[in-house]
C-alpha cells in the first residue's frame, strides 16, 4: 500500500527541524509539550500511570515514556529519572525491573525507600500516578548477553535485585530459562521485593534455583559457603548487585579464585571515555581543603574524599546538579575531551578531572 | 580612592558598610531557603502564558491572511499578542533565566547554560556583555558598555564631540532598531574601531550572529509571510509591527533602569579594591527603579526593581517585589539614596539627559551632582583587562575552545 508507505516513512526528524524554522529560538516540543507534556523529546519525559507497592517500603513505579524514547532496553540497564521536588528537578538512577518488549508502551522501576534517602522516600510514598517526571535513556553494561550463557550465578542483596528481574523476566518470556542459580539475600521476608514472583519463577522453571537468605535472623552470606550452595560457582558466569560492601567482598573472593573475567558488577557508577586528563591538584577555596587528583578522577569524587560538601545529582552528566564554578585552572570533560578554563568559568564537576592545578569556589 | 569617598557614602564607617553587605547576605539567604513549588510554578506559568500567546497571535495573523473576513480584527489581535509574547519572552522569561534566575531548578530546559532568547542577539554574547560586563561593572567608566551602548554619551565624565550632536537623531534610531543595537553590542565596536578586537574572536562571533541572524529574520520574514499565502505583506507588516514594539518598549524600560536623575556613575579609581559590600552599595547608587502595577512589572521583566536587581540578579524576578521592601527599609536606616519614580518620570529624564549631552558640558547644567573628576584612561577595556567575573551574575560560558572550533574547520 503506497499511502501505508508513505506513512511510515515520515522523516520525523526533517518535520521536526522544518517545524523549527517557525518556533526558533525554540523547538517545536517546547509548544507541543504545552498540550500534552509527553510530546516532546528536548527533555525525555515519562508520566507516572501506576505506583505498585512492593513491599512495605518499596514500590514499583510504571512509567509510559513520551517522545524519543526506544524501548529497546537491554535486561539490567539502569534509568535514570528526574522528579520535581519543592521545585527542584532531583536526579537518581534505578534499573530497570521490565522486560524489554517492543510492543510495550511502558517501563517500570522498583525503588526501595531509604530512611535518609529524600528522593526515594519521595517516589516511594508520595508520587502520584499523572506526575510527569524527567527520564534519561538506559545505561550500564550489567546487562544479560544475547544468548544468555549456558550456566549463570545471581548474587543479589536487597533492592539490587531490580536487574536481575529483568534479565530473569527476559528469559522467562523468551522460554529460554538456562542453568540459573540466584542467591538473595534480604534482611526479612516481609522486605524481600519480588517474593512471589520469583517462587513462581522457581516452580516454573527447572533450571532456574533461588536460594533465599534472611540476613536479620541467619546472619550475613559467608562467601566461603558458597562451595555448598552453589559447588560449581567457578564454571558459572556471574551477576552481582547489592550493597557497596557485599560487592567488595565478592570481588574479592572472585579476584582470589582468579576468575574475576567471569563477574560483572552493578555498582551505578559513571563509566567515563576519553584519556582523561593530566591530574592535578584542586583546591577548594571556601571551605579551605586541597587534594591530589589524577586525571581519571572527577572533580566530584576528589571532593568527597576530601570531605568537601559537594553538590551532586546523577553523577552522569545530566542533571547539572554538581555544577560549580571553576575560579582558575582547567578541566577536561571526561566524556569527549572538551577543555573549560575560563575564569570562573561554571562546570559540572561529576564529568570533569582537572588538567593541572585547578580551584574551585566550594 | 574608593568608592567610600563617594559623597553618598561618606556619612557610613567602615562598620556600617560592612553591616549593610551583612543584612543583604541576609536578605538572598532567606529567598535563597525559601524557594520552591510556588516559584516554580510562577516560571513555568510565565512561559506558558507566552507561548501561547505567540501560537495564538500567530494562528490570528494566519487567518487574517488567509480569509477576507474579519481580516481587520485578526490581524490586529494577532500582532498585539504577537508583540506581547515577544516583550514576555524577552524581559520576565530570557533575561531573568539567563541570569541564572531559575537555574536552582535543575530544569535543563529552563536553564542559563542554554537559554536562546527571541531576538538577534545570541545569548552567548548576551551572558558576556550583560551578566559580567554590564553587572560587574556596573556605571563604571570605561569599563560598562551599557553607558550609551557606545552611540550616545549619557555621562557628562564622557568627552563630547560634534557627533553627539546627533544625539536625539541616534537615540530614535537606537529605540526603533533597539535589537539589532543589541545584537552587535558583545562586538564592542569601539574597540573594532580601534583595532583592538582579536580578529579570532570577531569573526566567531560574527558567525554566531550571522547564524542567530538568519534564523531569526527568516522566520518573521520569509516563513511565515510563505505560510500566509496571499496574505503575505500582511504577515510581514505585522510581524515587523510586533518586533518594533518590542524594541521600543525594551529599550524604553532599559533605559530607566539606569539613565534617570540620581543614578551615579563611577570611575576607575572607585573601583579600585572594592569589597563585596562596596559593589552592592554602588550597585544601589548606580540603579534606578521605577513604580508601577504588577502588571507593568512583569511585562517589563521586573526590571522596574533595578535596584533589587542589581544586588541579586541571579535571584528569582517574580521575588523582586517582596525584597524591594527589605532594601528599601535598610536604605532609610542608612540614609543610602534609592531612586525611583514613576515610569514617565523615570524615562522623561532619561531623555533629558540623552538631550542635554548632545551638548557639550559648558552649555548645560547637570541634574544630579556629578562627582569629582580625576583625570583618566578614557580607553575600552577588553576582558584581560578587567578583573575576573564574580560568580552571582549568572553563568556566561563560551560554547566551544578555539581549537576545537579549528578542528572542525577541518573536517
Amino acid at each position: 500500500m503506497p499511502v501505508k508507505d508513505a506513512v511510515r516513512t515520515v522523516p520525523w526528524e526533517r518535520v521536526r527541524s522544518l517545524g523549527a524554522r517557525l518556533t526558533t529560538p525554540l523547538h517545536p516540543d517546547d509548544y507541543l509539550s504545552l498540550v500534552n507534556p509527553l510530546w516532546s523529546s528536548r527533555e525525555l519525559r515519562g508520566r507516572v500511570e501506576k505506583v505498585v507497592p512492593e513491599t512495605d517500603d518499596a514500590a514499583t513505579l510504571v512509567i509510559r515514556p513520551g517522545w524519543g524514547w526506544h524501548y529497546n532496553h537491554r535486561p539490567g540497564q539502569y534509568v535514570g529519572i528526574g522528579v520535581q521536588v519543592e521545585g527542584r528537578f532531583q536526579w537518581r538512577s534505578y534499573s530497570v525491573s521490565s522486560a524489554p518488549t517492543r510492543s510495550g508502551r511502558t517501563i517500570a522501576i522498583t525503588v526501595r525507600a531509604m530512611p535518609e534517602g529524600l528522593l526515594s522516600s519521595h517516589l516511594v510514598g508520595g508520587l502520584e500516578p499523572g506526575t510527569i517526571v524527567r527520564l534519561a535513556l538506559p545505561e550500564g553494561d550489567f546487562v544479560l548477553p544475547d544468548p544468555p550463557p549456558p550456566r549463570m550465578l545471581f548474587l543479589v542483596g536487597g533492592s539490587g535485585v531490580t536487574p536481575v528481574m529483568a534479565m530473569l523476566r527476559t528469559l522467562d518470556r523468551r522460554g529460554s530459562m538456562p542453568d540459573v542459580v540466584m542467591h538473595y539475600s534480604s534482611p526479612t521476608p516481609e522486605r524481600m521485593i519480588f517474593r512471589d514472583e520469583l517462587a513462581a519463577l522457581a516452580d516454573r522453571h527447572d533450571g532456574f534455583t533461588l536460594h533465599s537468605l534472611h540476613t536479620d535472623l541467619d546472619g550475613m552470606l559467608d562467601l566461603a559457603d558458597l562451595d555448598q550452595i552453589c559447588p560449581d560457582w567457578r564454571e558459572r558466569e556471574t551477576w552481582a548487585c547489592g550493597p557497596g560492601p557485599m560487592l567488595d567482598a565478592v570481588e574479592e573472593h572472585w579476584e582470589a579464585a582468579g576468575i574475576e573475567k567471569q563477574l560483572h558488577l552493578e555498582r551505578f557508577t559513571l563509566q567515563l571515555g576519553g584519556d582523561g586528563g593530566e591530574g592535578g591538584t584542586i583546591t577548594f577555596r571556601n571551605s579551605g581543603k586541597n587534594i591530589e587528583a589524577d586525571g581519571a578522577t572527577t572533580v566530584l569524587e576528589a571532593g568527597e574524599q576530601a570531605g568537601v560538601g559537594m553538590p551532586f545529582g546523577c553523577r552522569m552528566g545530566i542533571c547539572h546538579t554538581c555544577t560549580l564554578t571553576l575560579v582558575s585552572g582547567k578541566v577536561k570533560d571526561l566524556r569527549n575531551g572538551d577543555e573549560f578554563g575560563q575564569p570562573n568559568e561554571p562546570v559540572q564537576t561529576c564529568i570533569t578531572a582537572p588538567v593541572g592545578d585547578c580551584t574551585f569556589d566550594i | 580612592m574608593a568608592i567610600s569617598d563617594v559623597k553618598e557614602y561618606t556619612h557610613l564607617t567602615p562598620e556600617e558598610v560592612d553591616q549593610i553587605g551583612r543584612e543583604l547576605d541576609q536578605i538572598r539567604a532567606d529567598i535563597e531557603e525559601s524557594r520552591g513549588a510556588a516559584d516554580a510554578a510562577y516560571i513555568n506559568r510565565m512561559i506558558r502564558i507566552q507561548r501561547g500567546l505567540a501560537a495564538g497571535g500567530r494562528a490570528a495573523l494566519a487567518y487574517g491572511s488567509w480569509s477576507k473576513k474579519g481580516r481587520r480584527p485578526a490581524v490586529v489581535a494577532g500582532t498585539a499578542m504577537l508583540g506581547l509574547a515577544k516583550i514576555l519572552e524577552n524581559m520576565e522569561i530570557g533575561h531573568n533565566v539567563m541570569h541564572g534566575q531559575w537555574d536552582w531548578m535543575n530544569d535543563p530546559e529552563i536553564h542559563s547554560s542554554n537559554w536562546e532568547w527571541d531576538t538577534a542577539q545570541p545569548a552567548e554574547q548576551w551572558k558576556h556583555s550583560h551578566n559580567y560586563v554590564h553587572h560587574q561593572f556596573t556605571n563604571v567608566l570605561g569599563y560598562d558598555n551599557d553607558i550609551g551602548y557606545g552611540v550616545l554619551r549619557m555621562a557628562r565624565e564622557q568627552r563630547w564631540h560634534p557627533v553627539y550632536l546627533g544625539q536625539p537623531i541616534y537615540n530614535a534610531l537606537l529605540a526603533t532598531l533597539f535589537q539589532w543595537g543589541v545584537a552587535l553590542h558583545d562586538l564592542d565596536l569601539e574597540r573594532i574601531r580601534k583595532g583592538e578586537k582579536d580578529p579570532r574572536e570577531m569573526k566567531r562571533q560574527l558567525k554566531q550572529i550571522g547564524r542567530k541572524i538568519r534564523r531569526q529574520i527568516g522566520k518573521d520574514y520569509l516563513v511565515y509571510p510563505a505560510l500566509g499565502g496571499p496574505g503575505w505583506l500582511l504577515t510581514i507588516k505585522a510581524n515587523a509591527a510586533a518586533n518594533l514594539a518590542r524594541n521600543l518598549w525594551s529599550y524604553m524600560i532599559i533605559f530607566c533602569g539606569h539613565f534617570p536623575d540620581g543614578a551615579m556613575h563611577f570611575t576607575e579609581e572607585e573601583i579600585q579594591d572594592e569589597t563585596r559590600e562596596e559593589w552592592y552599595l554602588r550597585q544601589i547608587l548606580g540603579a534606578a527603579n521605577f513604580e508601577g502595577g504588577p502588571l507593568l512589572h512583569i511585562l517589563s521583566g521586573n526590571l522596574g526593581f533595578q535596584i533589587e536587581h542589581h544586588l541579586f540578579p541571579d535571584l528569582p524576578s517574580n521575588r523582586y517585589a517582596e525584597i524591594s521592601e527589605r532594601v528599601r527599609a535598610l536604605c532609610e536606616k542608612y540614609d543610602i539614596p534609592y531612586t525611583t519614580g514613576p515610569l514617565h518620570r523615570q524615562y522623561g529624564q532619561a531623555l533629558r539627559t540623552i538631550m542635554k549631552l548632545s551638548l557639550p558640558n559648558h552649555l548645560t547644567k547637570s541634574d544630579d551632582p556629578a562627582p569629582p573628576e580625576p583625570p583618566r584612561d578614557r580607553r575600552r577595556k577588553s576582558d584581560a583587562e578587567r578583573p575576573a567575573r564574580r560568580t552571582e551574575l549568572g553563568g556566561w560560558s563560551r560554547t566551544s575552545s578555539h581549537y576545537a572550533e579549528s578542528d572542525r574547520g577541518h573536517n
